[in-house]
């Protein structure tokens, strides 16, 4: 039977009814005394050098209280880098200089060039109108293979645009070169991972405020990590430490990665509060969010898959260009290298594994991690390359994957790629995919289509990712410039109730209700007992934020060991009121009893006494109850799964349409199984809408040509239908307390791979071997008319 | 500058508004009636979608002085007299309809419509409905979910007062 309350049950979110009800807490919707609204002016062209910018007429204008260019900047630092790659020659990577307002050039289609504070907004964006600002275009550097003949140079002192040229694993690149040689058959495949636009619904905001009289600032921020913000922008942008600056990240609508990072515009309004001395807020148009949210994926792709006679995967090779954009966001240099290069052993015992990454610099918005951030570029490259193996080869998909997938009792397995897998059974989610999707069926459902004129496919694909972001010794050895723990304060109050501050931040994911659940079923109380904190600098201890699938592994784990702590005090105050020996103190259902007695106190006696200590063990006890843990993971987890997508294809007009979608996921122990289906289904349809429908494209010039919602094709109700989702393959995480191993992003890295096997499978009687996403009608019938003739 | 009144969850209000302001920045401003979104500039998203006169319209698309007179619902408007939530919202709570929250208000308001005119939608038809709604969270899957069962609950009401 469901439970229905604790860890495993499906608790209704306690958040909903805020947002239900129109009374969530976003950033735009906080209004601060006296503020002043801010516009940025940014560049319409890619790339160009500023050769006039005289902000003196608009300074006039009704309103305008004060107009910013960098100039006024020059005491103030850069947008700071997170993660330092090291490339193959053993140097660090390019790193230029991410200035807050475009200092001499503009390097993309909306960098900022002025910042303007007036009265009104409005009257902030027609001053902006009177700037007046002339920039010498230079060539735009748009296309990732010309960008390195270096010919226009985004960054004057970068040559090739190269940021850093990586080797992975190092010490294989012959030894893969030698078994590609010999081996009995190679798959090669080239592809695209097409550049994406995260598009959390909430616009990124940021109010700025200064207390002069307490020289303190606070920063209301859209963000995923608040104390990253205050970490990145006070130590290394504005020079405020910790205890003078506080981040509130208020109530998140999304983020998707997008938001974890820091931007310049948080480190504007926060100087500007000073310079001013009122406060300044911003929030972005969804137009503006094209062009400064950093952007995700843009990966140009070559693969080869070696494999000997009897089918067994020998060697992989890979070669990836990974656009950067135009300055480095705060992970950038991480995702095509640490989280995408580790991932590339799969589900698979492929024993030599070598790929070489060149990260460029362009004249386009930055790009960072977005939901699943280098693993589905890895499975999607990787599931790929097997399926046109296997087609090549003539065998059954699903056999070839079975045939190398690292066996159930090979765990703990260790990679070739660095990473060491705790627990898996990759058969038993591939079983359990193709029993739901009814793989028997499709002969017959192919031929109905077929009947119709309809071409249907049957795509699979496996996949693993790396999650609960993740051992701190093990990121600092790989260039991290953080640790990459969680913390968490477990507060138990006088009568008994419970605040939980916690580092982890929710933006839709609802921790609110999920680690209430936790604490709860820990403590044996109600989960209504237990109030979760977080968002806010100034309330919470410390914390690394939400991103990496991380959010319970690690979040959840630090409120575990601080919860562990508060139940061991809790049993010697136990002790000393019940006059026993602390070794005959049981915790059960929110009761300590004396072991082979009767003699039992209520969980609110003791916390009473622990604020009330008349009758206390004083001498060995502080009174309180109250305890903080920082907790920093052994390990990686591992979700792993797989996914079944059917479609059907209109061979007249090319449209592809989703007939049924599958996912059979592991991951690991599950607190919330409604809040975890959700997650799965939310993830497809961002790997699905990669795969039909999304695109960031650029034009020659630099210009994003898909810069709205009219252009730029978000999935919406009517293009997929309800999936089906299953996380009943079970095998826990041995390395965290809970044995949870994240389910954020497995669905945005499975999907992108099942659709478009799918896809290729109905079109091979066409010959048809690879079509680059998304999978538009136009694509799709191109490729069926390439085919044909 | 002009002089805007209107009915807003009920209760008489006005305002000063220019020409140019929308009713969303009126309601959100002018009001501090938050619960309305604006999630883009291209009259996408559904974020802002609020009741003219009882019917659902994107709250981007109107200018404030344009809805003088009417008589306008936002979600802050949508639960019942004693607080509790409706059967739509309650329906969002109990299937998962919502994750991140930001464009539920638009969504409820945008369900409420179709389940006035339509009370038992099929799949088909509240996917379709929802074409002017974007959610980057759920994947629909939930949102669907909760407005059958809102349908359904509502159904049995109205069958139960017969
Ligand atoms: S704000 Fe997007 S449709 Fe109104
Ligand atoms: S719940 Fe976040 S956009 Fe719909």
């Amino acid at each position: 039977m469901p439970k229905d309350h604790g860890i495993g049950a499906s608790s209704k979110r306690r958040e909903d009814i805020r947002f239900l009800t129109g009374k969530g807490q976003y950033t735009d919707d906080i209004n601060r005394p006296g503020q002043l609204y801010c516009h940025f002016l940014r560049s319409d062209v890619a790339h160009g050098r500023i050769a006039k910018l005289d902000t003196a007429a608009a300074a006039a204008m009704p309103g305008v209280v004060a107009i910013h260019t960098a100039q006024d900047l020059a005491a103030v630092g850069g947008v700071p880098c997170g993660w330092q790659v090291t490339d193959k020659n053993g140097e660090a990577m390019k790193e230029p200089k991410h200035p807050i307002l475009a200092e001499g050039k503009v390097r993309h289609v909306g960098d900022p060039v002025a910042a303007i504070l007036a009265e009104s907004l409005e009257q902030a964006q027609d001053a902006a109108e009177a700037i007046e600002l002339e920039i010498e275009e230079l060539p735009a550097v748009v296309d990732m293979k010309a960008a390195l003949s270096g010919e226009s140079l985004v960054h004057d002192d970068v040559p090739g645009n190269l940021c850093f040229d990586w080797e992975f694993v190092q010490e294989n690149k012959d030894a893969v070169a030698e078994a590609i040689a010999g081996a009995a058959h190679v798959t090669r495949l080239e592809l695209v991972n097409n550049r994406l636009v995260a598009n959390p619904m909430e616009p990124r905001a940021a109010i700025g405020e200064y207390d002069a009289a307490r020289d303190e600032h606070t920063l209301w921020t859209t963000s995923q990590n608040p104390h990253v913000i205050r970490l990145l922008m006070g130590a290394f942008v504005l020079s405020i430490p910790e205890h003078k600056l506080r981040v509130v990240a208020p109530d998140v609508g999304g983020g998707f990665g997008s938001k974890i990072y820091h931007y310049a515009e948080e480190a504007y309004v926060t100087w500007a509060a000073k310079a001013v001395g009122r406060p300044v807020k911003w929030t972005a148009s969804r137009s503006e969010a094209f062009l400064s949210d950093a952007q995700g994926r843009d990966h140009v792709t070559t693969i080869e898959l070696a494999l000997d006679a009897e089918h067994n995967f020998v060697a992989l090779r890979c070669h990836t260009l990974a656009n950067m954009g135009a300055y480095l966001s705060t992970f950038a240099p991480c995702i095509p290298t640490w989280l995408h290069g580790t991932l590339l052993a799969g589900n698979y015992r492929t024993p030599l594994i070598f790929t070489n990454v060149q990260a460029i610099f362009t004249n386009t918005v930055p790009v960072d991690a977005y939901r699943g951030a280098g693993r589905p570029e890895a499975t999607f490259q990787l599931e790929r390359v097997i399926d046109k193996a296997a087609r090549e080869l003539g065998l059954d998909p699903a056999e070839l994957r079975r045939k190398n997938f690292i066996p159930p009792d090979a765990f703990p397995y260790q990679t070739p790629v660095a990473v060491q897998y705790d627990t898996g059974n990759y058969g038993a989610t591939l079983d359990k995919a193709l029993e739901m999707a009814d793989a028997a069926g499709f002969a017959a459902r192919k031929a109905e289509s077929a009947a119709r004129g309809k071409l249907r496919g049957f795509g699979l694909a496996s996949y693993i990712e790396a999650c609960g972001i993740a051992p701190s010794s093990l990121v600092g050895a790989l260039g991290a410039r953080a640790g990459l723990y969680e913390a968490a304060t477990v507060r138990v109050n006088p009568t008994g109730s419970i605040s939980v501050f916690t580092g982890s931040h929710s933006h839709g994911q609802g921790h609110e209700t999920t680690f209430a659940q936790v604490v709860a079923d820990m403590l044996g109380c109600d989960e209504g007992q237990v109030d979760i904190v977080h968002g806010d600098t100034n309330r919470v201890p410390f914390g690394m934020g939400t991103y990496g699938s991380r959010s319970l592994a690690v979040g959840g784990s630090a409120i575990v060991k601080s919860v562990e702590k508060i139940v061991a005090k809790a049993k010697k105050i136990a002790a000393h009121l019940l006059e026993a020996a602390e070794g005959d103190i049981q915790f059960a259902d929110g009761q300590f009893t004396v072991a082979g007695t009767d003699n039992a106190l209520g969980w609110g006696d003791v916390c009473l006494a622990a604020y009330v200590p008349h009758k206390y063990p004083i001498e060995e006890l502080e009174p309180g109850l109250e305890e903080t843990s920082f907790y920093d993971p052994a390990n990686f987890t591992y979700p792993a799964g797989a996914y079944v997508c059917e479609v059907e294809v209109d061979p007249e007009t090319g449209r592809v349409e989703v007939q049924n979608f599958v996912a059979a996921d592991d991951f690991g122990n599950v607190v919330n199984p409604m809040i975890v289906e959700g997650q799965v289904h939310g993830g497809l349809a961002q790997g699905l809408g990669q795969a039909l429908l999304e695109n960031a494209v650029y034009d020659a010039e630099g210009q994003l040509a898909s810069a709205s919602y009219m252009d730029y094709a978000m999935p919406r109700a009517a293009d997929f239908p309800s999936f089906a989702v299953d996380h009943s393959c079970v095998t826990p995480c041995t390395h965290n307390p809970l044995g949870v191993k994240g389910c954020g992003e497995a669905g945005a890295i499975g999907s992108p791979p099942a659709l478009v096997n799918a896809v290729i499978d109905a079109l091979s009687e066409h010959g048809v071997s690879h079509i680059d996403m998304p999978l538009t009608p136009t694509r799709v019938w191109e490729a069926i008319q390439a085919a044909k003739a | 500058m002009a002089q805007v009144s209107m009915t807003v969850n009920g209760k008489a209000v006005s305002g000063e508004v220019e020409g140019r302001t929308l009713l969303v920045e009126f309601l959100r401003t002018g009001l501090g009636l938050t619960g309305t979104h604006v999630g883009c500039d291209t009259s996408q998203c559904g974020a802002c979608v609020v009741h003219i006169d009882g019917e659902s319209v994107k709250a981007c698309t109107v200018f404030a002085a344009a809805a003088d007179g009417a008589e306008i619902t936002t979600i802050e408007g949508m639960a019942n007299a004693d607080g509790t939530l409706s059967v739509l919202q309650q329906a969002f709570q109990d299937h998962h309809g919502l994750q991140c929250g930001f464009c539920t208000p638009g969504m409820v308001m945008s369900a409420a419509d179709l389940l006035k005119t339509n009370p038992s939608p099929t799949e088909h038809e509240i996917r379709d409905w929802l074409e002017g709604n974007i959610c980057r969270c759920t994947g629909y899957h939930n949102i669907v979910k909760a407005i059958q069962a809102a349908a359904a609950t509502m159904s049995g009401q109205a069958q139960a007062a017969e």
